[in-house]
């Protein structure tokens, strides 16, 4: 038998009541119930070192990066760079070249789409994506399509939610140029086996971006044991800051790609007769970037690989099955997405009363969630109901907090007699 | 608990549960496609115009006990009106649901059991996604009416 781990030095035992106290924003009430935060799939809380980082850099080290030679700037360049470091250890990257700065996975996908995409695709290749992914990873691709004359092709789900890989085997075919998947769906929580996917792929040569946007909050991500090609999350999902994102790039794709944006800093000499473009990652960093986000991203990854990531992954798990018991018990209830591999997030219809309704009966009780399509109308067609209430989890969240949910259902289901 | 009793009042509920002109009009000769692209939410409104005289109107679609309702009572209190009446109380109940203080309660009969509505911002646009739609119809709008 494997011995318990020690956690030895800035790591501690995982212990949610402690770890609440660092989210100043869950202390307080709303409607006057104490707030029951479960909507982290749209976003997460900010613990109190993201904020005091964003703080601090407005306050004594506010500057232009990569440009002055002033001391405000060399220490607003370092600090930046130095969040960018944190985010390659993060995820593994090989070198610091493979993470670009984006606004967001949004951003991220549409920059690989409109780069690598109009660069290397053409009139009949195919591009394939799954059924379960979020708008932001169909329609740039959908754009790509109109552009070249490329096609989509769909990987379908079964009933619970999971991937039905015998047919992402049959779609796979000479004419594939490009995969592009979820990691984990913010509709309905399921952890896509992307592996597995990724190992299909590259055996035909086809490059794989991953939208990690659910899963960095959740799952430790190495990009290299994952040997995917792109790498899209947002800051904002894993307790940083609104506005920042990653995009990581193998190297040698990176190098082939042109140009997202131009302007600034993605320059290396400009004359009006040519313009040499800059190394990696500043190719694709035109402009002055979310400085002030990237350095509350990287205080987020600090917080984040402060913590006793075992002792996380059973909190959240016994999170997800405490509140599937919970909610599968109430009359009238249905669950939607039962895959077998799940993380933090649990979607749900109610006999005859609609998600909007439910989202606002619960915001009373102090309870936040999402209700609607969750920007995945093609998941919500797939399981025939318009929109669902889906309550999604961090690692704050508590079983207390997840009665209060259920209690906060009965409610609704009062109201609509 | 106040102000959630305002919203989802007995009248509501019932006509949520049981909405009124809830059908195809084949005799329309004015229809409308109304979406609220935040929730998905739809709606598709009939009217049968003659001489400017709303003779019928019935609507249907998928949205949530607000927008089911709002657009039930609407078809209730719109017919018979005349097209210029119908916009005239399309002006009053706007001002009603997004709480302007110039809003005049009496002028919308029956719909002021939506009042509470402009209480809850997010559920403004729920109550007026049918609005929208039958106002699209009545001008002949060839695109769908959002919300937006």
């Amino acid at each position: 038998m494997k011995a318990a781990p020690q956690y030895l030095g800035s790591v501690q035992a995982f212990d949610v009541m402690r770890l609440r106290e660092d989210f100043p924003i869950l202390r307080q009430k709303v409607h006057g119930k104490p707030l029951v935060y479960l909507d982290n799939g749209a976003t997460s809380q900010k613990p109190q070192a993201v904020i005091d980082a964003v703080n601090h850099y407005y306050t004594a080290e506010n500057s232009n990066i990569h440009r002055g030679v002033h001391y405000l700037s060399e220490r607003a360049t370092a600090a930046y760079e130095a969040a960018r470091e944190k985010v390659r250890r993060f995820i593994n990257a090989e070198t610091e070249k493979e993470i670009v700065f984006v606004r967001g996975t949004t951003e991220a996908i549409n920059l690989v789409s409109q780069s690598y995409g109009r660069t290397f695709l053409k009139v009949g290749d195919e591009i394939i994506v799954s059924a379960l992914e979020h708008h932001s990873n169909i329609v740039p691709w959908q754009i790509l399509c109109e552009q070249t004359g490329a096609k989509l092709r769909v990987i379908p789900i079964n009933h619970k939610g999971e991937l039905v890989l015998e047919e992402f085997s049959r779609l796979l075919n000479e004419k594939t140029k490009f995969v592009s998947i979820a990691h984990v769906s913010n509709a309905l929580g399921t952890i896509v086996p992307i592996k597995e996917i990724i190992r299909a792929a590259h055996e035909r040569g086809i490059p794989v971006l991953v939208d990690g946007a659910q899963a960095v909050p959740h799952l430790r991500v190495d990009v290299r044991n994952l040997d995917c090609d792109f790498y899209a999350f947002s800051g904002h999902k894993m307790f940083g800051p609104t506005g920042v994102g990653i995009l990581y790039g193998r190297r040698e794709l990176l190098d082939a790609m042109p140009p997202y944006q131009a302007g600034g800093d993605m320059i290396s000499l400009v004359t009006f007769e040519k313009t040499h473009y800059n190394v990696l990652p500043y190719k694709f960093e035109a402009g002055t970037p979310n400085i002030a986000g990237g350095i509350g991203l990287g205080t987020a990854i600090d917080y984040l690989l402060a913590l006793d990531w075992e002792g996380l992954a059973e909190h959240e798990h016994g999170l997800l099955s405490y509140a599937t018991d919970a909610l599968a018990s109430i009359d009238g209830l249905r669950i939607i997405g039962t895959a077998a591999e799940k993380a933090g997030v649990l979607s749900f219809v109610l006999d005859s009363v609609h998600a909007h309704d439910v989202g606002t009966i619960l915001d009373q009780e102090g309870v936040a969630v999402r209700a609607g399509h969750h920007c995945a109308m093609p998941v919500m067609q797939r399981f025939g109901v318009p929109a669902t209430t889906r309550a999604s989890f961090a690692l704050y969240n508590t079983t207390a907090e997840i009665d209060v949910l259920a209690q906060a259902i009965h409610r609704v289901r009062k109201v609509f007699g | 608990m106040a102000e959630l009793d305002d919203l989802y009042q007995e009248v509501i509920l019932d006509h949520n549960k049981s909405p009124r002109n809830y059908r195809v009009l084949a005799n329309a000769n004015r229809r409308a496609e109304g979406y609220n692209p935040l929730c998905g939410d739809h709606v598709t409104v009939y009217v049968k115009l003659d001489d400017g005289v709303i003779q019928d109107i019935a609507f249907q679609g998928s949205g949530c006990a607000i927008s089911k309702a709002s657009a039930s009572l609407m078809t209730a209190e719109l017919k018979g009106k005349t097209e210029a009446a119908a916009e005239d109380l399309f002006e009053s109940v706007h001002k009603m649901l997004t709480g302007d203080p110039e809003a005049n309660h009496e002028s919308v009969g029956k719909l002021k059991i939506l009042a509470g509505v402009c209480k809850f911002p997010a559920r403004v646009k729920c109550a007026s996604l049918a609005w929208h739609t039958v106002n699209a119809a009545l001008k002949g709008e060839s695109q769908p009416a959002t919300t937006e």
